[in-house]
């Protein structure tokens, strides 16, 4: 009854395009969807920009779009905040979570792995229209009373508990928490499924250490989701009953509006250790996929086998169990026991080990390489300058006595765009320009793709960069505007040349646009491995068909990473510099490199 | 009619660059290769970029040091922020440097390494001598950071004993505004709650307690005596802030339903910061740093440090709270 057994089936519209169980099909669902998403998140950023670096300048554009979210073309100061939590909702949760994981994973799992499907291509697919439905009420929740949630991405009660605290704390705090919780079972399915699949489904001599690192990394970050988000459930769906049924698991001790509340007896800090026991480990659940999406492009681009290939599996693995023990980062000043912060500073500067590694080992996979320079492949080395610069800030904020005096500033901001925004991002960017021809069958613009590189990666360190020297100054984060204080008045220049870039870097997004749906319906046809690949994904048509292969799964012999391997003579053992999975290891071959 | 133009225009933009697309890949397939091949030369153009980038991103980097520099916190004006602002520099020579080599090594060996038809890749896959090297390297490193820093946190988080001369002094935070207390003579807070708050007693202080009757609550300013420490208490009335005294490298949130505390040490006035400054008009200031509404972005009071003398004296000018 399932594709499996008739794979040469045709089926109709509905099926085909809609409530398709191909995991080729819901990748790209997944793909477009973020896409459609994060370019509302990005367009959200570049309006309250225009806000901080022209404060209090009317612009028709705010007006335009923002409707009765501003007066006379300058936003209000609580839909600046709604506008914030959006913006970062958007960006962490259904780009760079949903669109990145479930856009690759998708795709490259059961391709990689040798498999015809996902082990359950019904689960699958509800994984994705749950997203989908997610997303729409996340986008309703833009257009209620009130406005939408505005208590940060974070939303921390009592702010978000509360109507009267702000107004988006209304029906569209609602809406965001049941927009998560249905993310949420959906992010639940896809992992689940993902995990499954690579452990059950791996075709003859996929061994685990045969996997490449993208799969990996997919399962380990699936591993994380699937212990993080459900405690993210609860915590939500402990502050509905706060909200709604009079319940106080984080309300104690209000008086607001003129008036004492009942609730008593809770704490806002458990919602906060219940928050970031997802929230932190979320952080790698972003970067883990794009760092294995990497690790892929960087060896495949330099026709090198990626080096360390161990180490770098159990550097990911390292990072996902830490990040799993070090979420009481986030709240050094929350009042909570010191001793605490203390053990979270050490789990915390740990992480920077792993981290180190698969830098040192990214270098050295270009080292004596013969390095092609797709716009994948300067993405990937974007990846490793993002993580690079953005990772070492982490070890200011990670030090608890430092972070007393950097926390909730622009220096935050600053890291955690660099580090996991931007990797994250270039990650995704990097791994749709490799896997485009998987995905759509043609070839996105080379010439395009670099323009895009470049511009981006000049704007965002431009934005991202000078706000490390505002936290410095000491500017807290989501400031509506800075002209309150006499300490910020020489901080405006800084502002406004963030805001330039902010403007560029929107620009530059629109050129990826522009190839992205030419490409998609025009492109040149691709060929069937056009960066000459070992793993099992360039074995299979270029035309998607319904269980990948039309005749037997091919039969994996050797890790992914036979780049450039010689014989005795100094000759490529197969005449090419590549030596796919499914050729059989030579007589006295060592596999894995000689591991 | 704008909208329009607008509309028109953009439509027009894609529809030539559409047609540029369609002529690049004619001509590509003309000369016999498929656009989408990437030559040698176009590799070694997006290689030499990359250098171009690595420059002008350290460029950008000593400019903004240069430009920016000035601009930010003065020296700390707390006794423990001196060793905040020491261990802070201890972290910027550790880290600048690994960001500097790291860019280097990544971009060189991008431009050096970029492909040619004639050179052949190294078959290099892993090293063990190496890989325990730089996992060694950064461990010993950050075992220094870590023991430096909690030594650090330790002590800055250790109450004052009762014993000491101390001010104790509560910080209540409310939507958009702040309210302190001093404890006044008999060194001790009178009990506090939401449930007291009524017209003027804005604070909620429960007045039957004997203990708040010395209280005394100022508006708008507080002040500190220099080089006597501060023992703070935060509490809030509505939702989380947190209060935020950037020149004293001290931060605490204000959570309904709990008491968080914080102490530190003043140690330069605000008229000698004002020389240090250059700036007639510096003011240390406590500022909200935690998302709490609409007005988040204004929620302030000064801090005024000043000799032990002249704050006595304005600390007798204050109303006691029992007096009303």
């Amino acid at each position: 009854m399932s594709a499996h057994q008739h794979p040469h089936e045709e089926q109709d519209f509905l099926f085909k395009y809609v409530f398709s169980q191909d995991h080729k099909m819901i990748s790209k669902q997944f793909l477009i969807t973020g896409f459609i998403m994060g370019f509302i998140g990005l367009s959200m950023s570049t309006l309250f920009r225009l806000q901080l670096g022209f404060p209090g300048e009317s612009f028709w554009i705010i007006d335009f779009l923002l409707g009765s979210w501003a007066e006379n073309g300058v936003m209000l100061p609580d839909k600046y905040l709604a506008l914030v939590t959006m913006h970062g909702t958007i960006m962490v949760f259904f780009l760079l979570t949903a669109g990145l994981s479930g856009t690759f994973s998708n795709l490259l799992i059961p391709l990689q792995i040798g498999a015809r499907d996902m082990a359950s291509g019904f689960l699958n697919m509800l994984s994705y229209w749950f997203f989908f439905v997610s997303s729409v009420i996340m986008l309703i929740s833009l257009g209620v009373e009130g406005g939408a949630a505005s208590a940060g991405w974070t939303i921390y009660p009592p702010l978000s508990a509360l109507p009267q605290a702000i107004p988006g704390s209304g029906l569209g705090m609602t809406l965001w928490l049941v927009a998560m919780a249905i993310f949420i079972a959906s992010s639940l399915l896809g992992s689940l499924n993902y995990i499954v699949t690579i452990l059950n489904l791996r075709t003859k001599g996929m061994t685990m250490t045969r996997l490449p690192l993208t799969i990996w990394s997919f399962l380990i970050t699936a591993i994380v989701g699937v212990i993080s988000f459900p405690v993210l459930l609860a915590a939500a769906l402990l502050l509905v009953f706060d909200r709604s049924f009079g319940t106080s698991f984080y309300l104690s001790d209000i008086y607001i509006g003129g008036q004492v509340l009942e609730h008593s007896g809770g704490s806002p800090i458990l919602f906060e250790h219940l928050f970031w026991f997802l929230g932190h480990p979320e952080v790698y659940i972003v970067l883990l996929p794009a760092l294995g999406i990497t690790s892929e492009i960087v060896s495949t681009m330099s026709r090198k086998p990626i080096f360390g290939y161990r180490a770098m599996i159990t550097s990911m693995l390292a990072i996902g169990f830490l990040s799993a023990i070090v979420w009481g980062h986030h709240m050094f000043v929350t009042g909570m026991n010191p001793f605490l912060g203390a053990v979270f500073t050490f789990t915390t500067l740990l992480i920077a080990i792993p981290s180190a590694v698969k830098v040192f080992n990214y270098i050295t996979t270009l080292w004596k390489g013969n390095i092609k320079f797709s716009p994948a492949m300067l993405f990937s080395i974007g990846l490793v300058s993002t993580f690079i610069s953005g990772g070492l800030t982490g070890l200011i904020l990670g030090d608890s006595a430092l972070d007393i005096n950097v926390h909730d500033t622009y220096f935050v901001v600053g890291h955690f765009h660099i580090v996991m925004g931007l990797s994250g991002i270039f990650g995704m960017i990097a791994g749709v320009y490799h896997w485009f021809p998987k995905i759509f069958g043609r070839m996105l613009n080379n010439n395009l793709g670099n323009a895009h590189f470049w511009i981006t990666i000049v704007s965002s360190y431009g934005i991202f960069f000078p706000m490390h020297f505002l936290g410095l100054a000491g500017v807290p984060r989501r400031y509506y505007t800075n002209s309150e204080f006499p300490l910020f008045e020489n901080l405006l220049d800084i502002n406004t040349l963030i805001t330039w870039f902010a403007i560029l870097a929107f620009a530059g997004q629109l050129i990826f646009f522009f190839n992205f749906v030419y490409s998609a319906l025009r492109g040149p046809k691709a060929p069937q491995n056009p960066w000459k690949g070992n793993s099992l994904e360039w074995t299979t048509g270029v035309k998607h068909m319904h269980g990948n292969w039309p005749g037997e799964i091919p039969t994996v012999h050797r890790w992914p990473y036979d780049y450039s391997k010689l014989n005795e003579n100094g000759d490529y053992v197969t005449g090419e510099d590549f030596i796919p999975q499914i050729v059989p290891l030579g007589e006295g071959e060592l596999d894995g490199g000689g591991h | 009619m704008i909208a329009l133009v607008a509309i028109v225009a953009v439509l027009l933009v894609i529809a030539t660059a559409v047609q540029i697309l369609k002529i690049a890949e004619l001509r590509a397939t003309e000369s016999g290769k498929e656009i989408y091949e990437i030559s040698a030369k176009q590799s070694k153009a997006q290689a030499f970029l990359l250098m171009v980038f690595l420059v002008a991103y350290f460029g950008f980097f000593a400019w903004q040091v240069w430009k920016w520099g000035g601009l930010m916190l003065p020296v700390s004006a707390s006794e423990h922020g001196v060793g905040v602002d020491e261990l802070m520099n201890i972290t910027l020579w550790f880290i600048i440097p690994v960001f500097i080599i790291t860019h280097i090594f990544l971009f060189w060996f991008s431009y050096k390494y970029s492909f040619s038809e004639t050179r052949k890749a190294l078959f290099f896959s892993h090293s063990n001598k190496l890989e325990m090297f730089w996992t060694i390297i950064p461990s010993v490193a950050l075992t220094v950071l870590i023991l430096v820093g909690l030594s650090n946190w330790n002590k800055i988080m250790t109450p004052i004993s009762s014993e000491t001369e101390h001010v104790l002094l509560e910080v209540c935070g409310q939507q958009f505004m702040w309210g302190a207390r001093y404890a006044g003579k008999d060194g001790k807070l009178g009990r506090a709650s939401v449930e007291y708050i009524e017209g003027v007693n804005a604070l909620g202080i429960d007045v039957s307690d004997e203990n708040s009757k010395d209280d005394k609550i100022v508006k708008g300013e507080f002040h500190l005596p220099v080089g006597v420490p501060v023992q703070f208490v935060f509490r809030s009335q509505d939702v989380l802030h947190s209060a935020y005294m950037p020149h004293f490298r001290a931060q605490m949130n204000c959570v309904p339903g709990l008491k968080t505390q914080f102490n530190f040490t003043p140690t330069i006035t605000t008229a000698e910061m004002k020389e240090k400054t250059q700036n007639e008009n510096f003011e240390y200031i406590l500022l909200c740093n935690k998302i709490c509404g609409a007005a988040h972005y204004n929620m302030q009071m000064n801090i005024v440090v000043e000799s032990k003398e002249d704050y006595e004296k304005w600390l007798a000018e204050q109303k006691e709270f029992g007096a009303e």
